[in-house]
């Protein structure tokens, strides 16, 4: 009997984690879609987030754990623009879960509602890690953040329909909030405007657009290929020529080479929180802006 | 390739649909793969002990060769199917690896696959050779399978509502591979059965793991092969019954806040046992004078062997990779019944080591340099050297875990 007990338990317990969610189960590919789901859904959804901060979100593998979360998802919500293509399709074919599938309403991909800059006219692999719709690192131009709310909130009505009252009411709340906090940002970054950066990666390219910055140079050779010392090199020289104020990196980033040309050039090295909880300060979409901008001003 | 991007003006709340992989073509990918191998000259390579399992082999010749090119089609059907094939050209030949669809849509953690497959039984059946993390496959599948099991058949699955991850699948198949046979598929019914089951989490950021139980039943029925006689001279023979095989397999991943992009740890093992019983017919095949020892008896034969390779490959710097794995095969006992004093169960263990170093400038392309001293064959050592490209161009799927 005894040896019994403790398989039981265990099935047990798995059923239990099973059966144990009344709300709307919601995966985000990302910590800053996990947040506008909260911020919109409130105790609606339960909120599983598939990637942590320190993690690059195009790298990720399609964890036996992933594939067991999108099983029980009653709604996916994602950045797309193939940001997540080297995972995310494994995840909805393996789950045997027909909600999530493409084209379904428990698929939601955030790119699909907002304007995407730096889509290549030609697509060829010897230019590097390109996507084709675009680039899809939209959210650092938080003007683009209330199309998708209002989306993904039409979205929740569809799926829980019973809740719609209250999903229109936090939309209209977060669409107020958000646009105070931007105009709030823009002020605040006002001096920021024509500052000469360099980049690691080209995903700041949306900040740098809202703030009216200029990219100097980026230190990664071809988008997702990593920079070399004979390319940092040439980084360096032409930080000579064109001197810039800062060298941009996102926290999952190897903060080396940013380090070498900062020695180098005398460029300060900037560590920006590239989703939620890339830095302390980060805790919700709102902080995540706060601390970048504070970042930024610091840098200058 | 040139694909235009649709350059769509994005308004408000629409969906604003780029150009994906081809618009509504399918993936294609086409996988190119060849090799220099250095090793001793060997006419009638074969591991001691084992049935040389089928002809489906992968590489092997010295010198310079092409491997197979793989070219991949995959996309779904409509909302309700997946499809998928994967075809491997080598001279004069194309061979259908895979030609399958999937369901997307019978919800409930159910997924169905129908076709030729790769079967889901153990860890590394499933990967082709371009992801193969050695250039060559381990010793246990190579006895097992010759290169990788392929199904004729159907494959359902089920994935339970856990937060652990927890899989089961059944499939039914032809079999007319090996350890299966070309007449042992010809029936009503299945010449093979699988099933298996799998378990897996995260442990913390850092780690995530994966293990499994995996079962095989196949019915061969006048499997042919060649073998060494008691003359040491080649004989042939025919088994049919029963060929029963279990896998038991494990793999663990580490990476540093689940980040590999910088560096990462693959940990990998496989161990099986296959018990095989039945009628075993022995013949002469040398035409000569004198006759090898076969005689065309017809007899009881029961075999129970083992083996495991286990493996590591850690990526010490973004784009390169070193690894090590060890083959061990036990060729245990083989019971030859009335054909025993003809042909000669060699008692013996196979080994390998292998050693290597790849080099990947992106993710498309990977170059290998590879060692091992390869003692599969009784009384030889061979040190090989091994190096290989593997390139892939077009839209690629992801790997699984």
């Amino acid at each position: 009997m005894k040896r019994l007990t403790l398989p039981v338990m265990f099935v047990a317990g798995l059923l239990w984690n099973a059966v144990s969610h009344a709300a709307l189960n919601v995966l985000a590919c990302e910590p800053e879609w996990g947040a506008l789901v909260m911020e919109l859904a409130g105790d609606k959804a339960s909120v599983s987030v598939a990637t942590t901060p320190r993690q690059d979100p195009h790298r990720i593998e399609a964890r036996p754990s992933l594939i067991a979360r999108a099983r029980r998802a009653d709604l996916l919500v994602c950045t797309g623009a193939e940001l997540e293509i080297g995972w995310l399709p494994l995840l909805q074919r393996e789950s045997g879960n027909a909600k999530i599938q493409t084209g379904r309403p428990g698929w939601f991909e955030a790119a699909d509602y907002a304007e995407l800059i730096e889509k290549p006219d030609t697509l060829d692999r010897a230019m590097g890690d390109v996507h084709a719709a675009g680039n899809p690192h939209f959210l650092f131009d938080p003007r683009t953040l209330p199309a998708v709310a209002e989306a993904l909130t039409a979205r929740l009505q569809k799926i829980d329909a019973a809740n719609s009252a209250h999903y229109a009411a936090r939309l209209a709340d977060f669409k107020q909030r958000w646009g105070a906090a931007i105009t709030r940002w823009e002020q605040r970054a006002a001096p920021l405007k024509g500052t000469p950066v360099a980049v690691h990666h080209k995903n700041w390219s949306y900040l740098i657009l809202w703030l009216g910055m200029e990219t100097v140079v980026d230190l990664e050779p071809k988008p997702g290929v990593d920079p070399s010392a004979a390319h940092l090199a040439e980084v360096v020289k032409r930080l000579e020529q064109t001197p810039a104020r800062m060298v941009l990196r996102a926290n999952y980033q190897s903060p080396r080479p940013s380090q070498w040309v900062e020695q180098r050039a005398g460029v300060k090295a900037v560590e920006l929180p590239f989703t939620i909880g890339g830095s302390d300060q980060a805790k919700n979409l709102f902080s995540l802006f706060d601390d970048i901008i504070t970042r930024l001003l610091e840098g200058r | 390739m040139k694909r235009i991007a649709l350059a769509v003006a994005a308004c408000c709340t629409a969906p604003v649909w780029a150009a994906g992989s081809n618009s509504f073509n399918p993936d294609i990918s086409l996988i190119l793969q060849g090799r220099y191998l250095n090793a001793k000259d060997i006419e009638e390579r074969h591991v001691t002990g084992f049935l040389p399992a089928g002809e489906h082999d992968h590489g092997g010749s010295r010198g310079f060769s092409l491997d197979h090119t793989e070219l991949t089609f995959s996309a779904n059907v409509d909302h309700y199917f997946r499809g998928y094939a994967n075809f491997a050209i080598i001279d004069e030949k194309v061979e259908v690896e895979e030609a399958w669809f999937q369901t997307l849509s019978l919800d409930h953690g159910f997924t169905v696959k129908g076709g030729r497959f790769l079967s889901g039984i153990g860890y590394g059946n499933e990967h082709h050779p371009h992801a193969w993390d050695f250039a060559d496959q381990n010793l246990a599948y190579k006895v097992l399978f010759g290169t990788h099991l392929i199904h004729d058949g159907v494959q359902a699955r089920w994935l339970a509502p856990t937060a652990t991850f927890l899989e089961f699948g059944v499939e039914a198949a032809r079999g007319q591979f090996f350890p299966g046979s070309t007449a042992g598929g010809d029936k009503n019914g299945a010449g093979a059965v699988a099933a298996f089951a799998r378990i897996g989490d995260d442990w913390g950021d850092s780690h995530s793991w994966r293990a499994g139980v995996s079962y095989l039943h196949a019915s061969p029925k006048g499997r042919e092969s060649h073998v060494e006689d008691a003359n040491d001279v080649e004989a042939h023979i025919d088994f049919s019954g029963d060929s029963r095989t279990w896998i038991a397999d494990f793999v663990w991943k580490w990476a540093p806040d689940g980040n590999s992009r910088e560096r990462n740890l693959k940990l990998q093992a496989e161990y099986f046992q296959r018990h095989e019983s039945g009628e075993l017919e022995c013949e002469d095949n040398t035409g000569e004078t004198p006759p090898g020892a076969c005689d065309g008896t017809s007899s009881d034969y029961s075999a129970k062997q083992s083996g495991l390779y286990a493996q590591a490959v850690y990526q010490f710097m973004p784009r390169w990779r070193v690894g090590y794995r060890h083959d061990w095969l036990d060729s245990g006992t083989v019971d030859y019944g009335a054909n025993d004093g003809m042909l000669a169960h060699a008692k013996y263990s196979p080994t390998r080591h292998s050693v290597m170093l790849d080099y990947s400038p992106s993710e498309f392309s990977r170059l290998r340099l590879q060692l091992a001293q390869d003692k599969s064959m009784r009384d030889v050592t061979d040190n090989q050297i091994i190096v290989q490209y593997v390139m892939s161009i077009g839209p690629h799927g992801a790997h699984k875990f």
